[in-house]
């Protein structure tokens, strides 16, 4: 895909994430819509894996820490082929395989489950370690965490331990986004300087604009070709990217969109923001 | 049918042995049996056993610090690409500090990980109630799928050792400090799912679990002197707990002590009257930690002081033989 049918593509996912939200009835908004670019870039213009066979040895593994933002895996998922599209429309509600957390036994396609914040790092060393270390396997791992949740002492046992044992199969992207439930990550806790953070602890470390899918593969790509140690990729992004009454906002953290504003979120993701007409009007 | 223990079980000079012991002696075997088993440490190697094993196979043990919470984060990640991750420290520390991880990303996610819980119960001694893991079995056992281990010395916990990594899924063992009689032999029969009765009786069952189990040895053996005869069930697997084996014990005995080095709330005695209060109820009373924490002291002290010793045990039965 190029980029233009990248960015189609994130544009589709966001949509389907406001219908999930709007027909669950509960979830995530803000974390999801933010990370859509980079789950995008990731699943179409990074990793490797077969939808067919979930389990193909030779897969990039992918874990997510923070797994409250899985209505943007869930969708992504699906645009991969990993289970029906109709699915979506299954999350959070009785007998679905889209838990309101991640679980991987049920998910096609995930590697970990996940909600209780600050798990996944360590999960995706453990991974990196057997096949840089003990298997010598040419895969990667990829860990999406959030910001928020670099409050967890875990996460910094595990940045430990991947510097230490120099894992350069791993991959981290932070989702940047500044907010977490209570506010502002800098007036809840304050994170910064997080790249110096990082760095002191072994990690190479990339900034991007977490809306821009070019520079998100070529980050990704770069962490490919260090070979020293594992790499953090910090994503700039806004909270609730793409629907303009929840950019920014905090409250949107764990919210849906109720029909009407799901309408309108829909509206204003078809019409790129009202650049173009939506044929739906 | 009462199973072979060691023939001078009750003479002064029965060799005695660390029950971690048998884990470090156990990790070798499968060093050797299975390439897929390897030692994951939080900077206790030495003091947990598992020191033999990084020695013989450095390139399968990982040494990850002081940090429990990755050490299970780590096992589980290990455990999904295929590997039996044995994940070692106090049992205060892990299960204690690392519950939630084992939760999820071990126990829902079902991997395959094996966790080693050593220095538990009060027998830790000098250190202190900080380092007394008396909750241990309640936090495990709780959790789905968790298959729960309490070997009662040297040698059957180097069976279990060996047993847990043949089957799939999370077992949590636990390992006392002390050096404690070894009692049983190779011979003695072992199973996850099973319990062996050491002794039979007819007036009273003792099921216990750790040292314990030779205490209730002890007890039955001066009961026997009054014309008390106790039998002694060997408890090692509280989950998944042998109930068929428990049952016929009591529809025999008619009243049960339950003797672990633990809470009372939450331990052993409690999975015991989970099942009896189900299908067989009957008189019992609970040799345990009474609601407490511990304190420093030197172990035998420690078991005497809040009553996990043998006398405890001999006078819990005579109590329970008063309410039949
Ligand atoms: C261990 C743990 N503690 C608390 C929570 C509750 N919780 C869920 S999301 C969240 C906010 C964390 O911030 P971040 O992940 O940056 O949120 P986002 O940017 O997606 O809004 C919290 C506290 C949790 N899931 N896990
Ligand atoms: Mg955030």
């Amino acid at each position: 895909m190029d980029i233009r049918e990248l960015e189609q593509k994130a544009n589709e996912i966001r949509q389907d994430i406001v219908k999930m939200l709007v027909t669950a009835k509960s979830g995530h908004s803000a974390g999801p819509l933010g990370m859509t670019d980079v789950f995008t870039a990731l699943y179409f213009g990074v990793m490797q894996y077969d939808p067919q066979n979930p389990a193909w040895p030779q897969r990039d593994r992918f874990v997510l820490s923070c797994g409250h933002i899985c209505p943007v895996w869930y969708a992504t998922l699906a645009h991969a082929g990993f289970f029906p599209h109709h699915e979506l429309a299954t999350l959070r509600k009785l007998g679905t395989r889209l838990h309101g957390h991640p679980h991987n036994e049920v998910l096609p396609g995930a590697e970990n489950s996940s909600g209780p914040l600050g798990q996944g790092l360590s999960q995706a060393a453990g991974m990196a370690y057997v096949g840089l270390k003990m298997d010598h396997k040419p895969w990667r791992v990829y860990c999406v965490m959030s910001d928020g949740e670099q409050e967890e002492g875990q996460i910094w046992e595990a940045a430990m331990f991947a510097g230490k044992n120099n894992l350069r199969n791993l991959t981290a992207l932070m989702d940047r986004n500044n907010i977490q439930i209570d506010g502002y990550t800098e007036e809840v806790m304050p994170l910064e300087p997080l790249r110096a953070k990082y760095e002191a602890f072994g990690w190479t470390v990339l900034e991007v604009d977490g809306h821009n899918i070019r520079e998100i593969i070529d980050a990704c790509n770069k962490a490919k070709a260090i070979a020293e140690n594992p790499t953090l990729i910090i994503c700039h992004t806004i909270p609730g990217k793409g629907v303009d009454f929840m950019e920014y906002d905090y409250k949107w953290h764990g919210i849906p969109p109720d029909g009407k504003q799901g309408h309108e979120a829909l509206k204003e993701l078809r019409t790129l923001g009202g650049k173009i007409r939506s044929e739906h009007e | 049918m009462s199973v072979k223990l060691a023939d001078n079980l009750f003479s002064s000079d029965i060799k005695q042995a660390p029950i971690r012991n048998g884990y470090g002696d156990g990790l070798l075997i499968l060093g050797k049996e299975n390439p897929n088993v390897v030692v994951l440490c939080c900077d206790l190697t030495e003091s947990t056993r598992s020191l033999d094993f990084a020695k013989a196979y450095p390139d399968r043990f990982v040494e990850v610090g002081v940090a429990e919470q990755n050490l299970a984060g780590l096992g589980a990640g290990m455990a999904h690409e295929g590997k039996i991750p044995f994940i070692t420290s106090y049992a205060v520390f892990s299960p204690g500090r690392n519950w939630d991880q084992i939760r999820v990303a071990i126990c829902y996610s079902g991997n395959n990980v094996k966790i080693i819980g050593s220095h538990a119960g009060i027998s830790v001694g000098p250190d202190g109630a900080t380092h007394q893991a008396l909750e241990d079995i309640a936090i495990t056992r709780v959790l789905p799928r968790m298959t729960v281990l309490v070997p009662c010395d040297a040698i059957e916990a180097r069976k279990a050792t060996v047993a847990a990594a043949k089957i799939q899924g999370p077992v949590y063992i636990r390992l006392a400090r002390e050096k404690t009689p070894q009692f049983t032999t190779d011979e003695t029969p072992f199973e996850i799912g099973k319990a062996f009765v050491y002794r039979e009786g007819k007036d009273c069952t003792v099921a216990a679990a750790g040292p314990q189990v030779y205490y209730a040895l002890q007890a039955a053996n001066e009961l026997a002197k009054e014309g008390i005869e106790c039998e002694v069930l060997n408890m090692v697997s509280v989950k998944p707990m042998d109930e068929r084996t428990l049952i016929e014990s009591v529809k025999k005995t008619g009243a049960i002590v339950s003797a672990e080095e633990h809470q009372i709330t939450g331990g052993v005695g409690s999975a015991i009257a989970e099942v009896l209060s189900r299908n067989f109820p009957v008189p019992q009373e609970f040799v345990g930690m009474p609601d407490s924490f511990g304190e420093s002291g030197e172990p035998n002290e420690l078991i005497a002081k809040w009553g996990m010793d043998g006398k405890a045990i001999f006078n819990a039965v005579k109590k329970v033989l008063k309410r039949k």
